[in-house]
């Protein structure tokens, strides 16, 4: 397969690779760091060790989930470079700025207070340590915030102007900022990563239930991440509504590749399932609900939808990619919105804590959230071609000057090498959150993430907690 | 000289290039020695004195290729894709290294896989950097707006001795760190490797600035011709003026006197770049001013750029001052 691939189509996987591994950290480091700046809050107010506990807990997580989308990140920071030198140079002075304000105003913070964070709250005492939490966790919403940004302008390119040379320019920062998509790209974004959080906490929590129902670090964590499926879940899928109409104002072609449409129809059914066949410009084996389509996509009964044999061959996305993505992403919120209601019901019924069979069913859906994120971001990245700035820049006109051995061989590089440390940092993460809080509690005084005393390995000798790797 | 917006960003970058090479040099350093301290309670120490930093030095990295993405798309448009090889393979290794800090202690049976990525990692990554900034100071071919060359340009004997010269100069900036940092037998051993990669890294600075006129024409000129050549003078005369400091720092047991000199010698070798360069961002082929971002580019992120930049500094010397004093191998909070 790579070796008749074009360079185009090997740096274009590649980019999706990369990425895909790269956004799962984020995803679930912008939830853990404000998540941890509330436990840390919760056990400054109240006193009640369990939060502190907790903290402890999930901050060794935290620590090697960091560390993994650190390095990834460096990754890919370089790869518009390497892989993209065409989009850098024509899109870099928009681009560019924008990437170069995240650097300053969220790496270096996180960067900066992440030290101190994991490692020194014996040195600076509680008050600045929660100071360094909470620096930590601002940090990784601001990064989200230009990164959003950035994006959003590859989406729905505003504000700018084309140079002689062929650049596109600056003309108006806060129009590039703020371009048309980024408000609800990032609200989606910012609580796509909290559920995700929430899913996974939820999930650790109820496999200590499901063995010691008593735990009390547990239930601290099943009760708060189920108030997170119930309050955010709704929001979120508000938020996606919202979103989808943007979409389909300003990128309508990526819309027609979702709903599957290649006729415009008024009014326009709902595919629920079916096959989308670029080629035959038709949708197989559709299972279509008429009017649906057109409620949804336009709140009126007999909207226009239009189709994608409404737009030229040439300045179409690919229809089965998104398609399935999207229903992927769509089915996961709508389980998590069951198990938010679930939850809320077994809660006010003083069963969310006894409910086993919640707790398997909330075990089951922890790994829910960063599918729904890769399905996301997979619906929304596909369905932006042939473009990467959307109208204006093809992807074959993005490519750096390079030839496909080259890139297949980074390719390769980067496939074992990723499988090989992500892998391995999966499992060590799995591996900590098997271990339960409570009955780790000295062990947590001294610390794996070495609040004091001990160094984590020479602990992990004394105890001999070690199970190879 | 004359002081526009593309010039200050270009002393920028050079400042968070610089910023980046002496603060991830010394913990790339501390990698690059792994092999020499065998014992695992001396490994421990060594990546615990790192361990709250290292990230915040690696940033400073990001800062370099995002500020030439924004400031000079032409230049990372045409660097990056001709230094392919080795920036990929000092990506893949700032991988495995970046991890190996807490992976290692998170296994016993595994930890000398980790252990073995740290080194490798650190190495590879720290040889690239040196064969990356080789191969730029040979040129580059641009036809157009794009790199024209081939995918081995770089690899040249004169990018090779590069990239040996910055794997023995960050050993010596972990050497003079842990001998800053760490005490005993520990600390022994480290003065020992800084002397030994000190004159390593001395006679390597000698060899490539010696060859350096002769690889392209236009270093020669500007080595050896007025006002440029006062620096030819003036730069060799502090290098010596480091190296005396260093020697005789670690011949008198002084901790934070040879850390700095190594320090100097970094800061030597990358002004003597720099006179090279200017005004060149691409050496010979591609000047600052052609590179450069349009002024609302360069304007828009220099405001943030001046603000933030001296707060990143008074925060991440917090973060440093947080964590002084010598490691205690029993105190250890990796």
């Amino acid at each position: 397969m790579l070796a008749q691939a074009s360079a185009e189509t090997l740096a274009r996987f590649q980019f999706a690779f990369t990425m895909s591994f790269h956004i799962i950290f984020p995803a679930f480091t912008i939830g853990l760091a404000s998540f941890l700046a509330v436990l840390e809050g919760l056990w400054l107010v109240r006193r009640d060790d369990a939060y502190l506990r907790l903290f402890d807990y999930w901050k060794s997580i935290f620590a090697i989930t960091f560390g993994m989308g650190v390095v990834s990140g460096v990754v890919m920071s370089y790869q518009f470079g390497t892989n993209w030198a065409g989009f850098a140079d024509k899109a870099g002075p928009v681009v560019g700025p924008l990437m170069g304000y995240e650097v300053l105003t969220a790496f270096f913070l996180e960067a900066g207070f992440l030290g101190i964070m994991l490692f020194g709250r014996k040195r600076v005492g509680p008050g600045l340590h929660f100071f360094a939490t909470i620096m930590v966790a601002v940090g990784t919403l601001i990064s989200a915030t230009w990164i959003i940004s950035t994006n959003s302008w590859m989406q729905t390119p505003a504000g700018y102007a084309i140079a002689e040379n062929g650049q596109y320019v600056p003309a108006n920062w806060w129009a590039i900022i703020f371009n048309p998509s980024f408000p609800y790209r990032l609200v989606h974004m910012v609580f796509a990563a909290y559920l995700t959080t929430a899913f996974m906490v939820g999930a650790v929590g109820a496999y200590h239930l499901l063995a010691s129902p008593s735990d009390r670090q547990a239930r601290i964590m099943v009760s708060m991440a189920m108030w997170m499926a119930t309050i955010v879940t709704p929001l979120q899928i508000l938020a996606g509504d919202q979103h989808g109409l943007n979409t389909l104002e300003y990128q309508p072609a990526k819309i027609a590749a979702i709903e599957g449409h290649y006729e415009t129809e008024k009014p326009a059914g709902l595919i629920l399932f079916g096959i989308p066949d670029d080629s035959a410009e038709v949708t197989r084996y559709a299972m279509t609900i008429p009017i649906l389509g057109s409620l949804i996509l336009t709140h009126s009964l007999d909207g226009e939808v239009r189709g994608l044999k409404d737009f030229p061959k040439d300045a179409r996305p690919n229809a089965l990619i998104p398609f399935f993505t999207f229903r992927i992403m769509v089915g996961l919120g709508l389980l998590m919105l069951a198990i938010g209601i679930w939850s809320l019901v077994q809660r006010l019924r003083h069963r969310l804590f006894t409910d086993r069979w919640l707790h398997r069913a909330v075990l089951v859906m922890g790994p829910a959230g960063f599918i729904a994120v890769l399905a996301g971001w997979y619906t929304t990245e596909t369905g932006r071609q042939p473009f990467t700035v959307y109208g204006l820049l093809k992807t074959a006109d993005s490519l750096s000057p390079i030839s496909a051995p080259a890139v297949g061989a980074s390719l390769l590089a980067f496939i074992v090498v990723y499988f090989i440390v992500f892998g391995a940092g999966v499992f060590y993460m799995l591996r900590l959150m098997r271990r339960r809080p409570e009955a780790g509690e000295e062990e947590l005084d001294v610390g794996p993430t070495r609040a004091a005393g001990i160094t984590p390995a020479l602990q992990m000798a004394q105890t001999g907690d070690d199970h190879g790797a | 000289m004359e002081l526009d917006l593309a010039t200050i960003w270009a002393g920028l970058i050079a400042f968070a290039v610089l910023a980046y090479v002496v603060l991830d040099g010394f913990d790339l350093g501390i990698g690059i020695m792994f092999p020499l301290f065998p014992d695992k309670a001396d490994r421990d120490v060594m990546t615990n004195s790192i361990a709250p930093v290292w990230d915040g030095n690696e940033t400073w990295l990001v800062l370099g290729g995002g500020a030439l993405m924004a400031a000079f798309p032409l230049a990372y448009a045409v660097v990056f894709p001709a230094l392919y090889i080795p920036l990929i393979l000092m990506l893949l290794g700032l991988v495995f290294r970046g991890v190996a800090f807490e992976f290692r202690f998170r296994t016993n049976r595994g930890r000398f896989l980790w252990d073995w990525g740290f080194w490798l990692g650190s190495t590879i990554a720290a040889l690239m950097q040196g064969i990356a900034l080789g191969a730029l100071v040979q040129g580059i071919r641009i036809t157009g707006r794009s790199y024209s060359g081939g995918w081995w340009d770089w690899l040249t004997p004169f990018s090779i001795l590069t990239g040996i010269a910055v794997v023995i100069g960050y050993c010596l900036l972990g050497a003079t760190w842990l001998n800053l940092r760490t005490h005993g037998e520990l600390q022994a051993r480290a003065r020992r490797i800084a002397l030994a990669s000190g004159i390593g890294t001395l006679a390597l600075i000698g060899v490539v600035s010696l060859a350096t006129p002769f690889v392209n024409p236009v270093y020669f000129a500007r080595w050896f011709a007025f006002p440029t050549a006062i620096f030819s003078v003036i730069v060799p005369v502090l290098v010596f003026a480091c190296a005396y400091a260093l020697w005789f720092g670690l011949a008198h047991d002084r901790h934070l006197q040879p850390f700095l000199a190594a320090l100097g010698l970094f800061v030597l070798s990358f002004l003597g770049l720099g006179i090279s360069f200017y005004p060149y961002i691409v050496p010979g082929t591609l000047t600052i001013e052609a590179a450069a971002a349009p002024d609302s580019s360069l304007a828009f992120l220099l405001v943030g750029a001046a603000v933030l930049i001296p707060i990143i500094l008074i925060y991440t010397g917090f973060a440093y001052w947080v964590f002084r004093g010598r490691m205690d191998p029993r105190e250890g909070y990796h």
